[in-house]
């Protein structure tokens, strides 16, 4: 059952061979077990998780039954869930019940899905290794002495550890893709605007993107069909018509060109790491695809580009927590000043007040047009490349980590270390484009190497394709961590 | 631009954040190290080039001028730090 595939739950709990209360109970009892040793969950709530299932075994009855109907789904920390307590990664936010649902919350609810927990991930969804949390690193499940990537750690490493039959991430930097790629599982981060933000709390706006984590390409369909969607409450949510993103899974991948950017297989790429992503394009040639050399020359500049916007928008969305209508609030102050001041120094870590710091200087007067202003046009330059690019092939493949997953307490102390490990994924939120990792084998230590691809806007159904070919052809995606017990 | 010890107590004051003297210490070594990798992209000629401020070419959607949400004061200030009588508790402003 732990290795069934969503479209396999889906058949058997449809077919009322298991129940969505067992099904339910067997991941609470795994991760009663074994959350303790990985920290991947913040916040579990049994009653609530097999009150959802009961509803969803009473729809199954009645042979209504959707395609995620009754299946457990852990919800990164970031979206609000009603009743919930909803921390995103912070002591600020460590007491908030949210009062309503994100609309991914509502999506899931509404097909009949089960929450199954509260992922823990970097506080804000601010760190690439799940080390910023306020509630402790989570644990890499295929060497609990590194690290799951982040910021979507707690999700990542709940599916590789077959804590929950899929996960909810989001991604403003690469926090779906550089943690999939870290724990050897699957995640897509779609087109800006495809999910809605309603509901998910704010890091960076014109970045953030909600998708789906879990152990293959088919799975990740199923769960964006139910992601996806326009939403009136989100400004920037895409009205488009609604589509199956599993239709092209079968096609075959004859006459496919993937480009590979040279600067992605250059200095600072670890030969593990690009030997297996060589390994998984040869793959793919036997599957009938060529190789087409590209570049994207200004790719080098998103991390500076990216840690003046992120920043930027991030010092404006955090500037909401103040102490007075939620959240965490000192206990001892002079006045309503001092009472933000401490609020705020005591609510948020070390990183979370770094980011802000610097937005605030660079929206500063005097710094705005250095930092921010050219920040975005380089931004519009990244982007160009990206256009460039897609005139000479059909999708983009790359490494999505410079290196595989890295040991707890490696980076702590020098944040310039950290932001350089997400190199390969900034530019794709930059843009807007659409991304994912899929495992590609395993690097040194036999730890997991995530091989990232990347399509043209709204290029998620080929995506999910290209990914679905190759795990029929290979079975990276099926291996599971030896040191946890099945 | 090299970032002095009062700019980061500056910023940390605009933020709305309280520092020690050793917490802004800190912070002014990390922050310079984070400018230093920004520093990078002022070497690019950007004359010309639009600046991108979002990921797509859209407009912002109007609504109609209508009621969305009803009143839920006591469901959103059951979570407030401190309440009462339906207000918001906040430390004396006006004397």
């Amino acid at each position: 059952m732990l290795n069934s595939s969503l479209r396999q739950l889906g058949s058997v709990l449809r077919a009322k061979k298991i129940s969505s209360v067992e099904l339910t109970q067997m991941y609470l009892d795994r991760i009663a077990t074994l959350n303790s040793e990985l920290n991947a969950y913040i916040t579990v709530n049994p009653e609530a998780s097999l009150a959802q299932a009961r509803e969803a075994d009473a729809v199954l009855a009645q042979g209504k039954g959707q395609a995620l109907t009754g299946i457990p789904i852990a919800q990164k920390d970031i979206f609000c869930a009603k009743g919930w307590r909803t921390t995103c990664g912070s002591k600020m936010l460590h007491n908030f019940v949210s009062p309503y649902d994100a609309h991914v919350i509502s999506q899931f609810n509404n097909t009949g899905a089960v929450n199954l927990g509260k992922t823990n991930m970097d506080e804000f969804a601010m760190g690439s290794s799940n080390e910023t949390s306020h509630y402790g690193a989570v644990k890499n499940p295929w060497d609990t002495a590194r690290v799951p990537g982040g910021s979507s750690g707690g999700s990542a490493a709940a599916v590789a550890a077959r804590l929950c039959a899929a996960a909810t991430g989001t991604d403003t930097g690469g926090s779906i893709r550089q943690p999939a790629a870290l724990c050897g599982i699957s995640g897509l981060k779609p087109t800006y605007g495809v999910v809605s933000r309603y509901g998910m709390i704010a890091f960076a706006s014109s970045l953030d993107q909600a998708g789906p984590m879990a152990r293959s390409a088919e799975d990740l369909a199923l769960l964006l069909n139910t992601m996806a969607g326009f939403d009136e409450r989100d400004s920037t949510s895409l009205q488009c018509e609604p589509e199956d993103y599993a239709r092209d899974l079968d096609k075959p991948l004859n006459g496919l060109r993937i480009g590979l950017p040279r600067e992605f297989f250059a200095e600072g790429l670890s030969s593990d790491v690009g030997l297996a992503v060589g390994t998984a394009i040869a793959e793919y040639k036997k599957l009938g695809a060529s190789v087409v050399d590209i570049s994207l020359p200004n790719s080098r500049l998103s991390i500076p580009v990216y840690y003046v916007l992120a920043p930027a928008e991030a010092s404006s969305n955090l500037s909401r927590f103040d102490g007075v209508r939620y959240g965490y609030r000192a206990p001892e102050y002079t006045d309503l000043a001092d009472m933000y001041e401490k609020s705020r120094a005591q609510g948020f870590g070390a990183e979370v007040k770094r980011r802000i710091m610097i937005g605030t200087y660079v929206l500063s007067h005097g710094y705005y047009d250095a930092y921010y202003l050219q920040a975005q046009k380089i931004r519009r330059l990244i982007a160009q490349d990206f256009v460039e690019a897609f005139k000479q092939c059909d999708i983009i493949m790359g490494p999505t980590s410079p290196t595989t997953a890295f040991n707890l307490g490696e980076k702590g102390d020098d944040p310039v270390q950290m932001y350089l490990s997400d190199i390969y994924t900034i530019a794709v939120n930059l843009a807007g484009l659409p991304g994912m990792s899929i495992p590609a084998g395993f690097g040194a230590n036999n730890m997991p190497v995530g091989l990232q691809i990347i399509g043209t806007y709204f290029a998620e159904a080929q995506m999910l394709n290209v990914a679905h070919q190759y795990q029929l052809a290979t079975d990276w995606h099926s291996r599971a961590p030896q040191n946890i017990k099945l | 631009m090299s970032l002095t010890i009062n700019d980061v107590k500056k910023v940390a004051r605009l933020a709305r954040l309280a520092a020690t003297e050793q917490e802004a210490q800190i912070a002014h070594a990390q922050l310079s190290g984070i400018f230093g990798l920004i520093a990078e992209m002022q070497a690019v000629d950007t004359t010309g080039i639009e600046p991108m401020s979002h990921a797509q070419d859209v407009t912002q959607r109007l609504r109609e001028d209508k009621v969305t949400e009803g009143d839920q004061r006591e469901l959103f200030q059951s979570i407030a730090p401190q309440v009462e009588a339906g207000l918001y508790l906040v430390p004396q402003v006006i004397e």
